[in-house]
């Protein structure tokens, strides 16, 4: 920014970096004397002049090596980019948070921009009195911080039939966790009065689709937050800004963002999107309706498809993501073979309920093809099951909560893909 | 489940004592406010208003407001949802799940016709086309006859034929057992093979995108390698900036207006494609249409209006476009654009300045 020298160095210094991730063995490992490291014997632009000053970046943004980090979409996927989905790139992701900016988006009628000064949250229905609040009354309730997972109930929807997209980031990618910040849906209920009658809520965005989903009041009551802050930060617009519901462990259609409107009901209203979608058709022709919770589930998220090994034989760290809709995780196994054998994962950072747990995986890779498995065990002890016991009982068209284990082939290259084994 | 329920219990054992200490922040809503937002129609008439609408008036208002993403017929065009048709297609391999052969309640259809339809303008339909198009949706999934009219009075009697076939979830009993078993860890099947590849579909976008990436970076890679001069690399990146620069000279755009237009556009977008890469869709893409002759896009199949007009010597200059957005089918009577118009003519000032940036 303040140097034209620095440009152009960094470009030698991006060629350097190439090689030296396309050939570690040869650059790293075999180092000779009177052949060393460029890296370390040449003097490089980022110690011979200064970088950028503080006021050069007012809201950081990723390094230009990283800008590869990004969501995709499919475009065959949905008739338009409006109404569609984007999947979060887990297989660039490590620990157990997702950053704002690289969380999946999905919406119904485009991401709506919302001025909070004229957003009204309104309680209605089978209450005592109908109540308005303000983005300023809303933040003067009591906080609350917790991390969860929010999953689309149709995140891997689209293997029900075979492995169909190499890449984690499109098989399971409509996942990201965060921590919210938010007031507790109870006590924005109190305020207005719940009556005895009231055992139904639901709950209405205000942007151009007015999304709608009915939930029980148990739940509503239990652990729904209404949050405006993710990971510290307000809400990105494309997430809910400014408010938007938090409903943990439940299908991400629930969480219902641009939060206008909450209505006290004694039956659940059968909208569209607890209807003709997000309900599971079973192989006789019947469907599953009001499946809420989100399965135990696990993947790995390198090596993957878009992360293959470069490194070649030897030390290797394989790494995923487990979580589970009914609490925690406390263990995954890892299958090297297709699920002929299984190892203990060991599993690291902190364990939250209902939210994304990281595992870890290091052997030593002899060089031979792998067929890579995780498989997931939740706190109340269901196991993470394979795609085919799954479809032994809803067959291939329910769309929806497909949590069975993902394999990755992964050749002698080090190339991995999506396969189904046998 | 279980857990969940106790935990509700214990919460509804103290709903009594806590609504007593309920922190009171916030105002009473005004019933008028209430009647502004509370829109939501359930089943058995909860929330249904007055009104009434027949099977013709339906399919007039369909053809014009809804038929250009989902077919005249409700048959759905390219991937936008198809609304009728595939009884007796749900235990068969790609089920059609339309009004008739899967959703369960008429209540949902008119809920979300008046709540989030027609795509580009939703809530624009007043309460009696919601009861219109509701009607015709019922006659091309053939449960009405033509001279059909939907009323509050009679919706009740309206029962879809797939309402049974829904059961709430039982995955607690069916499924939660069976998979809470200890898992094998060693020797659990003789062998693991193969049976089917995602590449061999080759459907994933990342393919190219990745690829692209790499291509560029070797490219780079590869100018900085063979120049590594200052000067190379300098006028590279100041590339885009003079390019954009040069865009808003040479047109003389107002950016401001262009950006109020973009967000106009999004009223478009459903049908048309503008920019980088812009492809016919329900619409022919707009890329340099301000200012180009009627019809020209060469593979778009438009009206016999739209080309009899173009044969008199339409051009879309700024004024014609004008016009056409306002009431496209004042305009041209028979064109194919099933948009009703934009209403503000500052909208369509500000649409047409940001068509003019893609050419033109």
């Amino acid at each position: 920014m303040t140097r034209k020298s620095g440009p152009s160095t960094t470009r030698r210094g991006l060629l350097k970096g190439a090689l030296a991730a396309g050939g570690a063995a040869v650059v790293g490992g075999a180092a000779r004397a009177g052949n060393g490291d460029p890296a370390i014997l040449e003097p490089q632009p980022w110690r011979t002049s200064l970088g950028d000053g503080v006021d050069a970046h007012p809201y950081g943004m990723p390094v230009e090596y990283e800008r590869h980090v990004v969501r995709r979409n499919v475009p065959w996927l949905t008739a338009d980019p409006v109404s569609s989905v984007n999947f979060t790139p887990l297989h660039e992701l490590d620990g157990i948070i997702t950053p704002n900016g690289l969380c999946f988006e999905r919406h119904h009628g485009g991401a709506a921009v919302i001025d909070p000064g004229m957003h009204r949250l309104m309680i209605n229905g089978l209450v005592d009195t109908p109540m308005v609040f303000t983005m300023e009354d809303i933040m003067r309730f009591p906080r609350e911080n917790r991390v969860y997972f929010l999953e689309c109930a149709a995140n891997s929807g689209m293997e029900w039939r075979g492995a169909q997209l190499n890449g984690v980031q499109f098989t399971h990618g409509m996942v990201h966790n965060v921590m919210y910040t938010g007031v507790p849906l109870r006590y924005l209920l109190e305020a207005a009065g719940v009556k005895t009658a009231g055992t139904w809520i639901l709950a209405e965005g205000g942007d151009a689709s007015a999304m709608t989903r009915s939930i029980p009041i148990e739940k509503a009551m239990d652990d729904c937050l209404v949050a405006f802050k993710m990971n510290g930060e307000a809400l990105r617009a494309e997430q809910g800004y400014p408010i938007r519901l938090v409903v943990p462990g439940w299908e991400g259609n629930m969480w219902v963002k641009w939060l206008r409107r909450i209505e006290v009901g004694d039956r659940p209203w059968h909208q569209r999107e607890e209807t003709s979608k997000y309900t599971d058709l079973m192989p006789d022709g019947r469907a599953r309706r009001f499946t809420w919770v989100m399965d135990a589930k696990s993947v790995i998220t390198s090596p993957s498809p878009q992360k293959p090994i470069l490194h070649g034989p030897g030390r290797t760290v394989i790494t995923g993501i487990a979580w589970s809709g009914r609490g925690t995780i406390p263990r995954v196994d890892v299958s090297l073979d297709g699920g002929v054998n299984w190892h203990r994962a060991r599993m690291d950072g902190p364990s939250f309920d209902k939210s994304i747990h990281r595992f870890y995986y290091e052997f030593d890779w002899d060089g031979r093809p792998l067929l890579l498995q995780s498989r997931a065990m939740d706190s109340t002890g269901y196991v993470q099951p394979t795609k085919n016991q799954l479809r032994e009982i809803r067959g291939t068209e329910s769309i929806y909560h497909n949590n069975g284990i993902q394999t990755w082939a992964v050749n002698e290259k080090g190339i991995a893909e999506n396969v189904e084994v046998s | 489940m279980s857990k969940f329920l106790e935990i509700a219990l214990v919460a509804a054992m103290f709903a009594t004592p806590a609504a007593a200490e309920a922190i009171k922040l916030g105002r009473p809503a005004l019933p008028e406010e209430v009647a502004a937002w509370d829109i939501d129609v359930a089943p058995r008439d909860v929330g249904l208003p007055e009104g009434s609408g027949d099977v013709t008036t339906g399919e007039e208002l369909f053809v014009e407001k809804c038929a250009y993403c989902h077919g005249d017929f409700g048959e759905g065009v390219d991937r936008w949802p198809v609304l009728a048709g595939g009884q007796g297609s749900l235990t068969e391999p790609r089920p059609v799940k339309t009004i008739g052969s899967y959703w369960p309640y008429l209540s949902t259809v008119w809920d979300y016709v008046h709540r989030a339809m027609p795509f580009p303008e939703p809530q624009s339909l007043s309460v009696d086309e919601t009861y219109a198009i509701t009607a015709y949706l019922l006659y091309v999934n053939d449960i009405v006859d033509e001279d059909f009219v939907l009323s509050k009075e009679n919706f009740a009697s309206i029962k879809l034929p797939n309402e049974d076939n829904f059961y709430d979830d039982d995955r607690d009993t069916v499924e939660v057992p069976r998979f809470s078993v200890e898992p094998c860890m060693e020797n659990c099947k003789e062998k693991a093979e193969i049976v089917m590849r995602a590449a061999v579909l080759d459907v994933t976008p990342e393919d190219a995108a990745a690829r692209k990436a790499r291509e560029e970076a070797a490219a780079r890679a590869a100018e900085g390698a063979e120049t590594g001069t200052a000067a190379a690399e300098t006028a590279t990146a100041a590339a885009p900036a003079e390019s954009a620069e040069g865009e808003a000279a040479q047109g003389a755009i107002d950016p401001e207006l262009a950006a109020r237009g973009e967000k106009v556009f999004k009223k478009c977008k459903a049908c048309h494609q503008v920019g980088e890469g812009a492809k016919n869709k329900t619409g022919p893409h707009l890329d340099g249409v301000v200012g180009r002759k009627a019809a020209a896009v060469e593979d778009f199949k438009y009206s016999s209006a739209m080309r009899a007009a173009a044969e008199d010597g339409l051009v879309w200059d700024a004024e014609a476009l004008h016009a056409f957005l306002k009431k496209p089918k004042a305009f041209i009577k028979g064109t194919k654009m099933g948009f009703s118009g934009l209403k503000k003519d500052s909208d369509i000032d500000a649409v047409i300045e940001y068509l003019r940036q893609f050419g033109g």
